[in-house]
């Protein structure tokens, strides 16, 4: 049995499963039912000025019938008063002193409104604050969230006025809306946070209907920009995790946010850098049970692999994690197809004959049988049969020997050329 | 697999027992099979079709909404597609060679198959058109599976068609032979319709040899098909076979196939003689009509028999007796001439005879008696010999001899498809066979009269 807790710059949770702020964390009702189930902390949604939502605000895009590949919302912070939902927080910590609560905050970028609500705030007990600077609809046509969190200096300066009087830890939540994110994350380290959190969801459209032209969902036939989420947006939130974690000019702790769905993509997230993950979609997909896993299989997990503590795991991924010009160009691998396992369904075959380099033949064994092999020495190891394959353990991707490592960083410097880039100018 | 959800029969409503057994796959369950099929490259299910339905195709399109599209890819393949999708033995064709055999559950081909074509019986889609006329004639005589997939194929060729039916609908095994409750007739009609909309002639009720002759079909078409199928079940030549009580399974199963049923079968004792497909027809229908006891006999072993497994499976499902290593030796009557019991004497298997299966030979002084009501032969089907001579084609004791590749004749202009060819290595006697020998046999006639290869555009 691991031990599963973390400190995540300060603030201490019984795991590293919170839910990210969002419509699971809406009232104190909601975040009960959830520690109750396991989670280790919440990200309460958004406090902030009272708005007005629309009806009609979820869509899903599906994939080959599974539903909820990724997800996508219009929906705003909370629609609730201050005044109720400090109260709730504050009935919810005393029930659970043990468990994380975070407040997640949005305000114009004014030095007193920042004030007056970091203090007003940490008075009901919450164990740190998340600023959104990325909800991408909506807000940001006020000037709020991702039109803030797209300016780097805005980001700095409101780090900073959350700073001046917050007490417990200051999270920053980073929009995916920008060319570099490690440029929003810098700016809220330079203005003193203590953790970065990422990503807030990405500017979406979710759909459009075949039917009625309009787009999906739509709000009395008119739709408008959502935010995407879900299993769909974890590759993106990975590499953004990862280019901050390897950042070394941002050197404080990432939470990690985007289609973290079961455990797996937890200690994907968390062996990539981040110390701790949030979590929305998955939940409302599945209901606050799904964490029994989530916890479960990462206990297993750890002890399978024989470490002692969640935390052994953060940022091991990290070094693994660079340029492209750093990558060995000898190395090379190729396929290899098991026919024992193989079940001839020719996939890869037509995969590399149309789409690749053409070396699968389909080929027919003296007792008639089927079979597929790869001529090797046309294979360029690139993936793709292994990637479209439906069975596991049908192609290998095998290693083979090559010349000494050499990195294109390396071939340049050895030849002393100019980088093509340049030579094209001369 | 079985997913049959009404297994009880009712005695109050007869017609109720006759409803297709097996439901459509709701839209839910064709959404997550369609998912699941792999979309193999050079598919071994199309190669286990015998018409070579592009069934990956057919698939994928179920799964990305376009019915229209999938019902297309099926029936331009297979003019029958809609009631192969029903009768076809798909676990040894299609779902036998599916490659997730091997890795989880082959892909349910059938029931997508139906599926799809469901969707174009209910939305009432006409799925080809006819081709430019060529200004040739063709007769047809037969409007079973053979006789229309020729004549579709013919008419999206430019020919001018008229099938020659003796009954009163076409279809023929599709329409009348195979059980309602597999294969309704609503669908075989449909198929039948389809043709018709491209301009085919099908004229019913008329017999060749009877109400035309041989001769005036030959003068007035270019060239001829003839899919007359089969003819009724042979004599078993034993004593009592013309008693009130003995029926042809041929003619039994039609009589199921239109309204009114028969409700003389409630609460009685049946025997059937045979154990092929048409016997299980005949034995599962004598259950729904209301028997209450129904034995199959037949005079070699489970073995040598030659029902479908599933056809075998879901006789024993609906309580059908099976009687292995019995041979019946005389059907006796009560002093009115109705049956009433039928003697029979046990079996042995002895060496194995010509056709490779083990010669069944009489146990001596082992003859019982079995009480009957009703005994139905389902032995085979004889041919139309006499037809075949009219026309004056070269037979081999009824089954007419094609060139393989042509399907022509020994008459130059008249071509053969279906059972008529059946047997001798020629085929399988499936629906799904005949269908490929019709298309084969339009593309055939196109080369003979036009001299080129058929290309039909979908």
């Amino acid at each position: 049995m691991a031990d599963l807790r973390i400190n995540f710059a300060g603030i201490k949770s019984p795991n590293p499963f919170w839910l990210a702020s969002a419509p699971p964390t809406n009232s104190g009702y909601q975040v009960q039912r959830a520690f109750e189930a396991g989670w280790g902390g919440a990200v309460w949604k958004t406090l902030g000025e009272p708005i007005l939502n629309i009806s009609s605000r979820f869509a899903g895009t599906h994939f080959n019938g599974q539903r909820m590949a990724g997800f996508n919302n219009t929906e705003l912070i909370t629609d609730r008063p201050l005044e109720v939902n400090l109260k709730e927080i504050y009935e919810t910590k005393k029930r659970f002193p043990n468990h994380t609560i975070i407040a997640s905050l949005m305000v114009e970028p004014q030095q007193e409104k920042w004030h007056e609500i970091v203090k007003r705030v940490e008075a009901v007990g919450v164990d740190g604050f998340e600023l959104n600077f990325g909800c991408p609809h909506g807000m940001a046509e006020r000037g709020m969230g991702a039109a803030s969190g797209q300016v780097p200096e805005l980001v700095e300066k409101q780090t900073m006025w959350a700073k001046e009087v917050a007490e417990t830890p200051v999270i920053v939540k980073l929009t995916p809306n920008i060319t570099d994110i490690t440029a929003t994350a810098y700016a809220a380290v330079q203005g003193g946070a203590d953790a970065i959190s990422m990503i807030n969801t990405i500017n979406s459209l979710a759909g459009v209907d075949l039917d009625t032209w309009n787009t999906i969902p739509h709000v009395a036939g008119k739709g408008a920009h959502g935010g995407y989420c879900g299993p769909a947006v974890k590759p993106i939130a990975l590499n953004m995790v990862a280019e901050c974690a390897r950042n070394s000019t941002i050197n404080v702790p990432i939470s990690g946010i985007g289609g973290v769905s079961d455990w797996r993509d937890a200690v994907e997230f968390m062996l990539m850098g981040a110390g701790g993950v949030q979590v929305c979609t998955a939940a409302m997909h599945h209901g606050f049970s799904i964490v029994e896993d989530m916890v479960d299989g990462l206990n297993n997990y750890l002890d399978d692999k024989g470490l002692d503590s969640v935390e052994d795991l953060v940022g091991k991924s990290v070094p693994k994690y660079s340029d492209w010009g750093d990558l060995d160009l000898n190395y090379k691998t190729v396929a290899r197809i098991n026919t024992d396992t193989c079940i001839n369904c020719n996939k890869c075959h037509i995969a590399c004959e149309d789409t690749a380099h053409q070396c699968i033949d389909m080929l027919t064994a003296k007792d008639g049988s089927n079979y597929l092999k790869v001529h090797e020495e046309d294979c360029v190891g690139c993936n793709l049969c292994s990637i479209v394959c439906p069975v596991d353990g049908a192609i290998d991707m095998i290693e083979i020997p090559s010349d000494e490592p050499m990195t294109w960083k390396e071939r340049e410097t050895a030849i002393k050329q100019p980088s093509c880039g340049i030579s094209l100018v001369k | 697999m079985n997913r049959f959800k009404d297994k009880t029969t009712s005695l109050k409503d007869l017609s109720l027992n006759f409803n297709e057994i097996e439901p459509d796959l709701s839209p839910k369950e064709a959404m997550d099979e369609s998912n699941r099929c792999l979309y193999c490259y050079d598919a071994p299910c199309i190669t286990a079709c015998p018409t070579d339905i592009n069934i990956p195709s057919f698939i994928k399109k179920i799964a990305s909404g376009n019915m229209k599209g999938s019902a297309k890819v099926i029936m331009d393949a297979n003019p029958v597609g809609a009631s192969c999708a029903r009768v076809c033995p798909t676990e040894d064709l299609c779902e036998g060679a599916c490659v997730l055999n091997d890795a989880s559950l082959p892909i349910m081909i059938g029931n997508l198959q139906r599926h799809a074509t469901n969707w174009a019986i209910k939305n009432n889609e006409q799925l080809f058109e006819a081709g430019e006329d060529n200004g040739k004639t063709v007769a047809i005589v037969g409007g079973g599976p053979a006789g229309l997939s020729a004549a579709r194929e013919l008419a999206r060729l430019g020919f001018n068609v008229t099938i020659f039916e003796a009954k009163e609908k076409a279809g023929g095994l599709d329409t009348f032979g195979i059980v309602s409750f597999r294969l309704p007739q609503e669908v075989s009609l449909w198929e039948v319709e389809q043709v018709e909309n491209l301009g085919v002639e099908i004229r019913t009720n008329t017999m060749i040899g009877r109400d035309i002759s041989v001769s005036d079909i030959e003068s007035a078409y270019d060239a001829i098909v003839l899919a007359v199928g089969l003819s009724k079940v042979p004599m078993l030549g034993i004593e009592g076979e013309n008693a009130n009580g003995v029926h042809d399974a041929i003619n039994f199963v039609e009589t199921t196939k239109t309204p009114p049923l028969r409700e003389d079968f409630i609460g009685k004792k049946v025997a059937i003689i045979g154990a092929g497909n048409t016997a299980i027809d005949a034995a599962t229908c004598s259950v729904r009509l209301g028997a209450s006891d129904v034995k199959m006999l037949y005079r070699r072993t489970e073995a040598e028999m030659t029902a479908y497994e599933f056809e075998y499976e879901f006789a024993k499902q609906e309580n059908v007796e099976f009687r292995w290593l019995t041979q019946p030796m005389k059907i006796l009557t009560d002093s009115e001439g109705k049956v009433n019991a039928l003697e029979c004497i046990r079996m042995e298997l002895g060496e194995a005879d010509v056709s490779g299966r083990r010669r069944p030979s009489p146990v001596k002084d082992s003859a019982f008696t079995i009480e009957v009501d009703a005994v139905i032969k389902a032995i085979g089907q004889s041919r139309f010999v006499d037809l075949i001579e009219e026309f004056d084609l070269s037979h081999d004791r009824g089954i007419v001899t094609i060139d393989s590749d042509t399907h022509q004749t020994s008459n130059p202009k008249v071509f053969a498809a279906g059972d008529v060819i059946f047997g001798n290595g020629q085929g399988e006697a499936m629906v799904v066979e005949a269908a490929e020998q019709g298309k084969l046999t339009a593309y055939s006639i196109y080369k003979e009269l036009i001299g080129e290869n058929a290309t039909v555009n979908a």
